[in-house]
């Protein structure tokens, strides 16, 4: 070993750690760049929002900006309802599409679908939107609830079915082999056996995917409406949260502001509530069938 | 066995137990041919929808400049510019910040702090959209305003044609701050999936060299996935293209053909948002179909192409 040239060697050497430790740290500032406008965003939320929260705010009908006070209850029912239907409309759907793609999948068909449903699931929302536009609201000639949970479907449709296919395929084959042993149909295999070891991971993905189109808003501006009363019936313009919170949000009234943060508020406890129950459930299953 | 009579043999009895045994296979596909249609149901609404605009003008309306539904006059580019200047800035922005995030949760957080990481992350992209953009109206734009644009435009980077003097809060700038926070989730959660892909004995052979692991990850993790990284980056700008609530809400809602960042502008997300419930003629309504027929055909190509890529540069299952 040369003498003469170790300490610029070692210095060197220092360096690299230096510059290892220099890089972790720029890591460490990344993370917080996505995480504080988070932590912003809930706290002022959840700041602002609680301040306004009333029982009038969720039971009443909303009043006219000069007159004050007045609540969103009609919004919340109509949310509920809109996502509801979507959900009627979208989990056969989804669930269906999911058990052909991971379960007799390997063809043309099958690929297709798959191929179609992750395309689908990166489709902007407001297309979606669109595409109910054109297809409910100009041919009844008035927007509605029901064309407003078309367009959410078309968005719930592919997060489901890609979930649905991956909760199916953690399933062992030798269960599947299993059944068929025992001379038990095709049907029968997949509902009883292979759905309900995997349902939890389903559910999973139902729930998450609710969690998403219940804060859609740009798709039912143009389909579901608003409403400043109750819902009249599923073919009537209907109003919802998130509508509700942008129409209020760009609105030049002080008091619909307030309104708008405690929307918001509702909003976002419902879809973190959905999402945090999803991810708990999904972790659970998880640890089980690795402990199976 | 009580049943007296045996199925007869031939074609018929066959076809039927054929059935029977796969009924279900038929019933389940048919719902994900459903799937399959419904795409081309996409496709062929917005096309006729948008009829009229491509006959009276061609493919000229994507460089018409002129917005004016007063006299009838349409043309998409002052829609397209913003959108895809947003987005662009958006994707400056967050990938750099998403591959850090993405480098500390594969490379350096340890098991304990990595999950809770991933889960606060996740409900970053969990946040509905109107909830962002009622934080960019009342909170995130006036600081731009007050805060930002000042520093920018005094810094070297004020001598850059994209950032003119500063103006109001709701502008292009604005816009693309919210987008990049919006799409740090899906391209670090993907960038993470590329870089956990990686197998572990080409990392391993690199600190066997004596490589500290910054320059393992560097040079042997990131050259590894890039490819993933590539395609979480054509993803996020997919997201950010169709993104629509938080950037009506931000961009300031103006037709306004500019390069200039601090200036309001107008985006193709936005401009059907803002005009189609109230469009009353039929080429009005024809050109925000339009928008939205060219918005669907990118975001399209580049989901297609960032999964494509997907496909090729990871083996499914990881």
């Amino acid at each position: 070993m040369d003498t003469a040239s170790a300490p610029p060697r070692a210095l060197r050497l220092r360096l690299r750690h230096l510059r290892d430790r220099l890089l972790v740290a720029l890591c460490l500032v990344a993370l917080a760049l996505a995480v504080i406008p988070l932590v912003w965003v809930l706290w002022e939320v959840v700041g602002v929002g609680v301040r306004h929260v009333s029982w009038e705010f969720l039971t009443t009908l909303p009043q006219p900006p000069t007159v004050g006070g007045g609540g969103w209850a009609n919004a919340i029912v109509g949310s509920v309802v809109v996502v509801g239907m979507a959900m009627v409309m979208g989990v056969p759907v989804g669930v269906a599409t999911g058990i052909y793609m991971s379960e007799y999948g390997d063809n043309l068909l099958g690929k297709s679908a798959r191929f179609l449903s992750e395309v689908l699931a990166g489709l902007p929302s407001i297309v979606a939107g669109i595409v109910a536009y054109g297809l409910i609201v100009v041919t009844m000639g008035r927007f509605s609830a029901v064309s407003g949970s078309a367009a959410l479907a078309l968005l719930f449709i592919p997060i489901v079915a890609i979930t649905t296919q991956e909760a199916l395929k953690m399933v062992p084959g030798h269960q599947r082999e299993a059944s068929f042993a025992l001379g038990v149909s095709e049907a029968a295999t997949t509902l009883r056996v292979v759905l309900p070891a995997a349902m939890g991971n389903v559910l999973t993905g139902v729930m998450i995917a609710t969690a998403r189109i219940a804060g859609e808003t740009a798709p039912l501006l143009f389909t579901a409406f608003n409403s400043r009363y109750w819902m009249e019936g599923v073919d009537r313009p209907t109003a919802t949260i998130p509508v509700n919170i942008y129409s209020y949000a760009i609105s030049p009234f002080e008091h619909w502001h307030q309104q708008a943060w405690a929307g918001a508020l509702v909003l976002l406890a419902m879809v973190l509530a959905l999402n945090v129950a999803a991810r708990t459930l999904w972790a659970r299953r998880a640890r089980f069938m690795a402990g199976d | 066995m009580s049943r007296s009579v045996a199925p007869l043999p031939g074609r018929d009895g066959r076809a039927r137990r054929h059935l029977r045994q796969r009924w279900f296979r038929y019933a389940t596909g048919a719902l994900a041919l459903l799937v399959v249609v419904v795409v081309l149901l996409i496709v062929q609404q917005l096309w006729v929808q948008s009829r009229p605009t491509w006959s009276e003008w061609g493919l000229g309306f994507l460089v018409r400049t002129t917005w004016n539904p007063v006299q009838g006059e349409f043309g998409a580019l002052p829609f397209i510019a913003g959108t895809l200047l947003t987005s662009l800035m958006a994707l400056l922005i967050a990938v750099p910040i998403s591959i850090g995030i993405a480098i500390l949760l594969s490379e350096y957080a340890p098991r304990r702090l990595r999950d809770p990481l991933i889960f606060v992350v996740e409900l970053l992209a969990a946040v509905p959209s109107v909830v962002f953009g009622l934080w960019g109206i009342f909170v995130l734009a006036p600081l731009v305003q007050q805060h930002v644009m000042p520093v920018v435009a005094a810094s070297p980077l004020g001598l850059l044609p994209f950032f003119g003097e500063p103006g109001p809060g709701y502008t292009l700038f604005t816009a693309s701050l919210i987008l990049a926070v919006m799409i740090i989730p899906i391209i670090a959660s993907l960038s993470r999936e590329a870089l956990m892909a990686v197998p572990r004995d080409q990392k391993e052979a690199a600190l066997a060299l004596g490589a500290t692991r910054w320059e393992a990850t560097r040079h042997v993790v990131l050259t590894y996935a890039r490819g993933g990284i590539f395609s979480a980056a054509v993803l996020g700008l997919g997201r950010a293209l169709g993104e629509t609530m938080a950037t009506t809400m931000t961009i300031g809602n103006r037709v306004n053909l500019t390069l200039d960042y601090f200036q309001s502008g107008y985006s193709m997300t936005a401009i059907i948002a803002n005009e189609l419930r109230e469009a009353a003629s039929e080429i009005h309504v024809s050109s925000l179909v339009a928008i939205g027929l060219v918005l669907f055909l990118i975001s399209f190509l580049l989901n297609s192409l960032g999964r494509l890529l997907l496909m090729r540069t990871h083996t499914p299952g990881t």
